[in-house]
Order: structure tokens, then sequence, then C-alpha cells
């Protein structure tokens, strides 16, 4: 993140870092968490889960923990946890 | 929301859910799914005893959610969903009951009971997710259908204006009015817990998109309709409910419009019947 000035406590700053689990047969691949997330950390897969949508997959590890994905997501498909 | 575990391998809404029965019927797309998880978190959040909640919806894509949810639930006749809530909660005062229902079941076929139980001050919490039409029967034309949209009945544009439902409830005596779309979740999750909390008839409606029956027939993607939700909405707390019609070239205007204190019909009847 680029900042105009670095805050003085940014040392003393832990970011919190999540990690994503998705329940590939749930997911109907509609989208949603790929297009609003946040830090567009995820994109479709190249496979197929069982009912022949594509799920979403993790590109990138810039996930927050912020949840949204989760709150969003319709098939309960998708959660985040802190990372360790 | 309960805190996720670092080593937490289970979904935080598991233990509300049942799961044998998913994936659920609503369609890819669908905002129902959202607005049931968020109602889900909210329950969490209260803390409240999980017996001590009840959930009743009507027909329609969105009573389907009483299925689903691993309380109490009662998947009940067209439109009657308000008064089996009520009777529940005047057998069992104790209870949270919450309907979950749709515009089709609360507004068309059950408007009646619903302006009543408002006017009674039931203490119940209505969720309403309006997705502007009929989506289970086939995308006929619905009371919430905005004008000039199409549907399978008018198939060159609805003919008719549709109801302003949070005036509806404030103008029938709802204590409790809010409105929010499916994308606002952290907004909406927020506002169940207050209505769940709230001492007498809680009414919040939920934007939701239809991609089949609504989003099909007037050139709308689900992606497309929440960006208009995330762009073309305006967030007032207590604006005027006559000004909050449904018109997403001037901006919908979402958020929390009444939050009054009356008293429950429990208590008028302890005051009134008994004990003369």
């Amino acid at each position: 993140m680029k900042y105009w000035r670095a805050p003085l406590d940014t040392d003393e700053i832990a970011v919190v870092r999540g990690k994503v689990y998705i329940i590939n047969d749930r997911c109907k691949g509609c989208g949603y968490c790929i297009e609003f997330c946040p830090r567009e950390v995820l994109e479709f897969s190249k496979e197929f889960n069982i009912k022949g949508y594509h799920p979403p997959v993790v590109k990138s590890d810039g996930c927050l923990n912020c949840h949204y994905c989760e709150l969003l997501c319709p098939e309960f498909a998708i959660y985040t946890v802190e990372a360790d | 929301m309960a805190k996720a575990k670092a080593n937490q391998k289970v979904h935080p809404l598991e233990e509300l859910i049942r799961t044998e029965r998913l994936p659920h019927i609503w369609c890819s797309g669908c905002g129902v799914g959202t607005v049931f998880s968020a109602c889900l978190a909210a329950i969490q959040e209260t803390g409240i005893d999980h017996k001590k909640f009840s959930m009743v919806s009507g027909i329609g894509c969105s009573g389907r959610g009483a299925g689903y949810v691993k309380l109490d639930s009662f998947h009940t006749t067209h439109g009657r969903s308000i008064p089996f809530a009520t009777g529940i909660k005047m057998a069992n005062p104790s209870l949270n009951v919450i309907v979950f229902s749709g515009d089709g079941d609360l507004f068309a076929i059950g408007g009646n009971h619903f302006i009543h139980a408002a006017r009674r001050n039931m203490d119940i919490t209505v969720i309403c997710i309006n997705n502007f039409i009929y989506g289970m029967t086939g995308g006929q034309v619905a009371a919430t259908t905005p004008h000039m949209d199409r549907s399978a009945t008018t198939p060159y544009g609805n003919p008719e204006m549709p109801f302003n439902l949070p005036l509806m409830a404030y103008a029938s005596g709802a204590t409790y009015v809010a409105r929010w779309t499916m994308i606002h979740s952290r907004d909406l999750t927020d506002s169940f817990v207050e209505a769940i909390n709230h001492r007498g008839f809680s009414f919040i409606e939920v934007l939701s998109p239809c991609p089949i029956n609504y989003g099909r027939r007037n050139k709308i993607k689900s992606l497309d309709m929440l960006k208009l939700f995330a762009d073309n909405t305006i967030i007032k707390n207590n604006a005027d409910p006559a000004e909050l019609d449904i018109d997403f070239k001037k901006g919908v205007v979402l958020g929390k419009f009444v939050d009054i204190d009356k008293p429950t019909p429990d208590e008028n009847y302890e005051k009134v019947c008994m004990m003369r």
C-alpha cells in the first residue's frame, strides 16, 4: 500500500491476514465474491465442480480477513479465517 | 459475528443451516441466499439461545428459507406467514419470531395480514425480500414491480405503479422500519440485530436481484443489478417515508426510517383485559 507520508506507528501495527476456504461443491458460480473482493484475491478456476460451475480460486495472498466474501456468498460456500 | 478461530475448518454459520439440504434451490446469482446468511449471522450475533428463535416463511423463493435453517421453522400457506407468526408469539411470548418471506407473499396475497399485524404492533420481525417480481411462479407482475418494467404478464411494460413498502409499514403503525439491499450486507446484519432486539413490529425491506425472471426480461444481469444497488442508492437515515419510491434513476433511499417505542398487544391485553 502506498502512503503519502508513512504513519509514525507503521512498525507497531500488525496487519491481519486471512486465509480463504472455498467449499467447491456448494458454489454456483455467480462470481459475487470475485467481483466484490476489495483486495481482488479471487478468480474463476479452470476446473468444474460437481454441478458444472467454475468455483473461485485464490490467486494472490492479499486477503485481509474482512469476511465480505463470506457475507456476500449466497451459497455458504466461502469463508475466511485469520491466518496464523 | 462469532470470531472465527484460526484452525476452524467449517463455515461459521454451519451450526444454523441444515447442511444435508444444501445446495439450496435458489438460482445462481439470486440474492435470497445472501439475505438468509445475513439473517443467520444476525441470529448468531444477538447471542440469544437458538431455542428461543422461530422462523416462519410463506410461499415463494424466499419462503424456502425456513426449510434450510436449523431452528424451529415453519413453511406456511401462501400469504399466511404473519398470522402464523402472530399465533406463535401469542402462545409463547418468550420466543423471538422472525418472518422471512418475499414481496409477493407478504404484500400481495398477505397484504391485509401485514397491515393489521403492524397496526397491533405485534412483537415480530418481518424480513421482506423484494425482488420486484413473482420469481418462483414464472415471473408474473407483482405488487412491487416498478412502473414500465417487463414481466411474463406485462411484456410491454408494467402499466401500474408499485407499492412503497416502508411507507405502507409506517402508515400501518410499524415501530421499526428499514430498507437495505443485499449488497449492504454489514448494515443489513446490524439492522437485523436491531430489529430482533426491538420490542414491537419491525419491518425490513431488502432489495435483491432476481437474475432469471426479472433480470432476463429486463436485460439486466445480476452483477449489473448489484452494481446498480451499489451506485444508485443513497443511505439516508430517518428519511421521510413518503419519498421512498424505488426509482434507480433518481436513486433509491436506504437506511433506518422509523425506530419508535409503542406498547405491544401483550402489554395492552394485560392492562385492559386482565384483573378487572
